[in-house]
């Protein structure tokens, strides 16, 4: 039996009668990065949800190392060591770069109930060797606010590292990225997973990115898992190729 | 039977009057999201100009409705004025800023109607053809009063028509669930506030022109009806007109029927209805969640910066001045209120901590003062306990309060959250008021002075210690781990619960400490007086708190000090120096705000870095 | 109306300005009094007030002066807080030296000037504050109060509501403690008056905001024989519409406190009702020689009539240069001392300040609500003097805290 970091068991989940999830089930090795497609509305954003502990599912079953974590609040399944990112990128604007993964890092130090010791004294370091690790070193001093898009992306992969994950979620990682970007990022997030044999989940719309970094593909349509494998499996299936009619499929297939 | 019939119809002709008010103040919130303090204001202009024009205009019907809506037509154009004129220019303050601008323009109306209709009241004349009554059940009833049951239906059914069937009405409609899309549609917005400004100040006129055959015009009218009419608009669901009528309804036939059960509730009643529909309706019967607010953050806060070590320098010398200052100033004036602002620093400082870093206005922070001062009054007085430990009571109470009151208001947000801690100061208010026997009632706590050893100066001292003592000690919570993870659940509520930060715990802490901290500034207050009244916890304390936090600035830990000062300080050299101190406190806010968006912190800083920039 | 306000004009800058002719001797230092009250909040009733108050100083000043020295008035507004007019207290004593202090119209505000001047051992005259409380269960050494109190009025008013044969009863009051108090006091009276009285029906409307259609019919309801009520200024006025509209006053008496007042009754125009048994002020038909002379005065300098505010206000300095002038000194504690029984001619006739509980017997006008030429005004009306409206000295010795 494989030892998986996450495990999803025959997940279902209904909004008002619209089964936008049904019986999706599968499994993330340690240090795999796995992709979650489909086209809009196949129920990526749900399912992703249903891990991340947002939604709760009406049947089924998810495991983290074993241990179920099924309905866990998202903060409680952030102690269990996930972290994530947003599609739209989610910082805090008030504070500074620094200040961002410090703040992570003192959650996870569960030292956020101190009220005397100031935060600046805190943490600094660690988030700047963070920081440096997703490229960002001569950025730290500045607010959240005034960064260009592509840094804020580093700047949550830094805050999603701050509990030494064992899985990290991306909600569309590269969204609103100019095509370069995309696979820098891409490739920083991959050899990071290497470095610390985590896992990673992401949903994504560009293929490029899809077929260029994941290790496995998962594809999803009305709410179904219809296709699992590698890049070169799930590219020549006949479903999948059918499911994306249309869609810009084949010319992502034909660019690779 | 036919009483209680009579009595439901009663309670239509109240609600009814109220929905006309409120309507417009729903449709201004909806679309621009102003909390407008002004909107009583715009009532009692509406009744005080149809009050000149119908008397002026011949006897008739034509004179009397003619007037009523030319009254009306009168208030929306300059309700259009204010926000042409003064609102347009701060959409982009940090949020309820406009508020205080709006308190600005209550001030300054209050003494303009003063000056222009004089101190009495006024008796309009009555309705034509409508002064009599009708038998209905063997019972009388004013004809107007069932003309005014009429009018309120009319006036949503029209409105409603408005809002469906023009293409204006689709905007609004729009504006109201999602502001961002009205300006990616490219409307040209300026002019679909200006408008709605208009029609919204317009109802509240005509809300104040048809009580004329009711009620005399008089100058409390202002203030008479904006608390209710914000309560009906709360209650109804921030935005939605059917709900505003709802609750409308809802309360006055809950009033109507109330007094018959329990005369005293009348004082209660508004604030007893609205906690318990925001308690399990967070938003109001009607209210929808806003779209596209969570995600994106509409202005950025500012970062939070450490004092650079000119300011602590300065602010250490600013202490030291403060202590010693007695020694030069003549006379103990100068103590009594140099120990009123030090309260007022705290005071602000505390509803600060909550406003800024946590995110949550309160509309309600007096009831911590207040009860912080009668914790430690009803100490000294029924314990006859020294002062000291009375004093250490007043943050307890203080903080229980807090802690009980802020488990409802932290799980809400925005001005829902804002009203409900009104609701609750309101009710804590009216424990005070009318619980004679413990409380003394309005006639309030008398003797509660400070022991024998304390003069007034070491009273000074104790209070400019523990106000220095307490603000300092908030900005340091603000900077400690604790205040970057409330401000963290400010900023983007989904990441904070993301890396392990819950919301309602961060808010709840912060919202005891504030409490408590609000209650430190009471119990000084009380022994300060010699005396505590309801009025240490009534709405005008609130409003004085956020005007001082909103002054000063919301987004800078020396704002709520600089506000308080700014204020007290303002406040105490005008009453002083003219009978018309309302008109000119009023205009000098209404400056400021045009003059410093970001507050007189704010401002401050912005001079400061664009000089280091330079 | 617009004029009137600006009489306060020649006050703009807190000082009321000496517009008297100087007389010889005004050289002399000026006599300070400090003066708090609600201005802001309460400018129908205050601005005769103070109107009256600045012809008072000015008469006093005219025809001399206090032993020499001319009166001088700092007025402050505390808008209505009690703690606001506590501050002005202390600036007053300590920056503006002032003699004494002087004013009050709303009973908290009143409580919390008699504890600053117990406090601070400096004398307090109460001009208007009605509560009992003020010269009974918190009376203290320093304070004394002119007007006759809620007590008093109603003890006026269950004289003659006792004389009815009205026996089931129906009472509205604002709901703070002046409106509280009058019920209390009315009920325990009429109760003692007339032992057979039952009281069907209570009312208490929140001040300034009553709901009045539906208190009406709440009051009607009880089918009550006569009504007691003690709502005023705009409650009195929507009260007084829907009563009258739905028919609540007819075949029924109704006592009403302060009704009478020209700052009431007035605003009512020709919708003022009619029978209603009063407590009031009919200044245009009281004709002694006092009054006459203050009318006369008051109408010459402001081209308005006076109202109840104005014979407040100007016998608040009558009674302040009487003491000052009786004491011939500026220490506290003897001009406590001359205050205790200090006798003086008010525009009413002679009052003076009781020395057992420091209330004065100025008294008030009982009488009946009649229309005339499309106003309201009052008929049949005596003069109620407030010294036999009071309780026996050993009853007041229980209500007052020993000292």
């Amino acid at each position: 039996m494989k030892r998986y970091t996450l495990e999803a068991e025959g997940l279902e989940k209904s909004f008002g009668g619209v089964r936008a999830v049904q019986g999706v089930s599968f499994g993330l090795l340690p240090g795999e990065m796995l992709a979650l497609i489909g086209p809009n509305g196949a129920g990526k954003s749900t399912c992703f949800n249903l891990l991340n502990g947002h939604l709760k599912p009406d049947q089924g079953r998810v495991k983290l190392l074993g241990h179920d974590i099924t309905g866990l609040a998202p903060r409680k399944v952030w102690r269990r060591g996930v972290g994530r990112t947003f599609q739209i990128t989610a910082t805090f604007g008030s504070m500074t770069v620094r200040e961002n993964v410090q703040l992570a890092l003192m959650s996870h130090r569960h030292e956020l109930a101190r009220l005397w010791t100031p935060a600046w004294r805190l943490r600094g370091g660690q988030a700047d060797t963070l920081l440096e690790r997703v490229g960002l070193a001569d950025q730290v001093a500045r607010p959240c606010s005034v960064l260009a898009y592509g840094d804020l992306k580093r700047v949550e992969l830094a805050i999603a590292l701050a509990n030494n994950p064992r899985l990290l979620l991306m909600d569309e990682p590269t969204a609103g990225m100019a095509p370069q970007e995309r696979v820098g990022l891409m490739a920083l997030v991959a050899e990071i997973a290497r470095e610390r044999g985590m896992s990673v989940l992401f949903t994504e719309h560009d293929m490029d990115v899809v077929f260029g970094h994941a290790d496995r593909v998962l594809v999803l349509d009305r709410g179904r898992l219809i296709a699992e494998g590698n890049a070169e499996e799930v590219r020549n299936n006949p479903l999948v190729q059918e499911v994306y009619l249309g869609s810009g499929f084949e010319e992502a297939v034909a660019a690779c | 039977m036919e009483n209680l019939l009579l009595q439901a119809l009663n309670g239509l002709a109240s609600a009814s009057s109220l929905f006309l008010v409120a309507s417009g103040l729903t449709v201004i919130f909806g679309v621009t999201r102003i909390v407008n303090f002004a909107h009583g204001s715009l009532y009692m202009l509406g009744a005080y100009l149809a009050f000149s024009i119908v008397t002026h205009l011949p006897r008739g019907h034509a004179g009397f409705w003619g007037g009523v809506l030319l009254a009306a037509l009168a208030v929306g154009a300059i309700g259009a004025l204010l926000e042409l004129v003064l609102l347009r220019r701060i959409y982009r303050a940090p949020e309820l800023f406009q508020l205080l601008a709006t308190f600005g323009v209550v001030l300054v109306v209050q003494d303009l109607a003063l000056l222009s209709w004089g101190a009495q009241d006024l008796l309009g004349p009555r309705a034509p053809g409508l002064r009599g009554s009708v038998e209905l059940l063997g019972l009388r009833f004013p004809l107007y009063e069932l003309v005014l049951i009429g009018i309120g239906p009319l006036v949503l059914g029209l409105l409603l028509l408005l809002f469906k069937c023009t293409r204006w009405g689709t905007l609004v409609r729009a504006a109201t669930q999602d502001r961002e899309m009205v300006g990616a549609l490219g409307v040209n917005q300026r002019w679909l506030f200006t408008s709605v400004f208009f029609l919204g100040s317009l109802l509240a006129g005509l809300g104040g022109a048809l009580q004329l055959p009711r009620e005399s015009v008089n100058l409390h009218m202002d203030l008479a009806i904006i608390t209710e009419t914000f309560v009906v608009v709360v209650v109804g669901g921030l935005g939605s007109l059917p709900g505003a009528a709802l609750a409308a309804l809802l309360i006055g036939e809950l009033h109507a029927f109330g007094i018959l059960i329990f005369p005293k509730i009348t004082l209660v009643l508004v604030f007893l209805v609205m906690a318990v529909v925001l308690v399990i309706r967070p938003r109001g019967l009607f209210g929808k969640a806003q779209v596209a607010q969570a995600a994106v953050a509409s202005v950025a806060e500012p970062v939070l910066m450490r004092a650079p070590k000119q300011l602590k320098w300065l602010g250490l010398a600013a202490l030291l001045g403060a202590a010693v200052a007695p020694a030069y100033l003549a006379g103990d004036y100068a103590l009594i209120v140099l120990t009123d602002m030090a309260i007022a620093v705290l005071f602000a400082a505390s509803l600060h901590f909550i406003m800024g870093p946590g995110g949550m206005a309160s509309f309600g922070h007096a009831a911590y003062f207040g009860i912080g001062a009668y914790g430690a009054a009803l100490l000294a007085k029924w314990f006859a306990a020294p002062m000291v430990p009375a004093l250490l009571a007043a943050p307890l109470c203080a903080g229980l309060a807090g802690a009980l009151f802020g488990f409802f208001c932290v799980r809400l947000s925005g001005v829902y959250s804002a009203m409900l801690t009104l609701a609750f100061a309101q009710i804590a208010w009216s424990i005070a008021f009318q619980w004679v026997e413990l409380t003394g009632g309005d006639n309030g706590i008398l003797g509660v002075w400070p022991d024998a050893w304390a003069t007034k100066l070491h009273y000074y001292w104790l209070t400019l210690g523990l106000s220095a003592a307490g603000t300092l000690l908030l900005r340091r919570m603000a900077m400690s781990p604790f205040g970057y993870a409330l401000r963290a659940q400010r900023d983007n509520a989904l990441r904070a619960e993301a890396i392990g930060i819950g919301g309602f715990e961060f808010r709840w802490v912060a919202f005891v400490l504030a409490a408590a901290f609000a209650g430190v500034a009471g119990g000084l207050f009380a022994f300060a007086k010699g005396s505590v009244f309801p009025t240490a916890l009534d709405i005008p304390r609130s409003v004085d708190a956020l005007l001082m936090v909103l002054l000063g600035g919301v987004q800078t830990l020396a704002g709520p000090i600089l506000g308080a000062l700014a204020f007290t300080g303002l406040h105490e050299q005008l009453v002083r120096a003219t009978d018309y101190w309302r008109l000119v406190l009023g205009g000098v806010i209404l400056l400021l705000v045009l003059a410093f968006p970001q507050g007189l912190a704010g401002a401050v800083r912005q001079w400061w870095e664009s000089k280091g920039r330079a | 109306m617009v004029g009137i306000g600006f009489g306060r004009r020649s006050v703009l800058g807190g000082v009321a300005a000496l517009a008297a002719p100087k007389v010889g001797r005004a050289q002399a230092e000026a006599l300070k009094i400090g003066e708090i009250n609600s201005y802001t909040a309460q400018p129908a009733f205050l601005q005769p007030y103070r109107q009256a108050w600045t012809l008072a100083v000015e008469q006093v000043n005219a025809a001399g002066g206090i032993h020499g020295r001319p009166l001088q008035t700092v007025h402050r507004d505390d808008a209505g807080k009690p703690e606001d007019a506590v501050r002005h207290a202390g600036e007053l004593i300590n920056s503006e030296k002032v003699v004494l202090l002087a004013g009050g119209f709303l009973s908290n505000v009143g409580l919390a000037l008699g504890d600053f001047a117990l406090q601070n051992k400096r004398l307090f005259v109460a001009s208007e504050p009605l509560t009992d409380a003020i010269v009974w269960s918190k009376g203290n050494r320093y304070t004394f109060r002119l007007r006759a109190s809620t007590y008093m009025q109603c003890a006026m008013l269950v004289e003659e509501a006792a004389k009815l044969p009205a026996k089931k009863w129906a009472l509205v009051a604002p709901n703070y403690e002046y409106g509280q108090s009058a019920v209390r006091w009315f009920k325990e009276l009429l109760k003692a008056a007339k032992p057979d009285v039952e009281f069907v029906a209570e009312q208490f409307p929140a001040l300034g905001r009553i709901d009045a259609g539906a208190t009406v019919q709440a009051l009607a309801a009880s089918s009550p024989e006569a009504i007691f009520n003690v709502t005023f200024g705009a409650d009195l006025t929507n009260f007084v519409r829907q009563g009258a509209t739905r028919g609540l006053f007819e075949r029924r008496a109704v006592v009403s406190l302060l009704t009478g007042e020209p700052e009431y009754l007035d605003p009512l125009g020709d919708e003022a009702p009619e029978g209603w048994i009063v407590t009031g002020y009919p200044w245009d038909q009281i004709n002694t020689p006092a009054h006459t002379l203050f009318r006369d005065a008051y109408r010459r300098r402001f081209n308005d009539y006076p109202r109840l505010g104005s014979v407040v206000g100007y016998d608040t300095v009558q009674a302040i240069a009487a003491l000052l002038r009786k004491a011939n000194t500026t220490e506290t504690e003897k001009l406590v001392d001359a205050m205790k029984g200090l006798n003086f001619g008010s525009v009413f006739g002679d009052v003076s300040f009781r020395a057992q509980d420091h209330q004065s017997t100025m008294g008030a006008f009982v009488g009946k609500t009649v229309l005339r030429n499309g106003r309201g005004t009052m008929v049949d009306w005596r003069y109620a003097d407030g010294a036999k409206y009071l309780p026996s000295d050993a009853v007041v010795q229980t209500l007052r805290p020993a000292g």
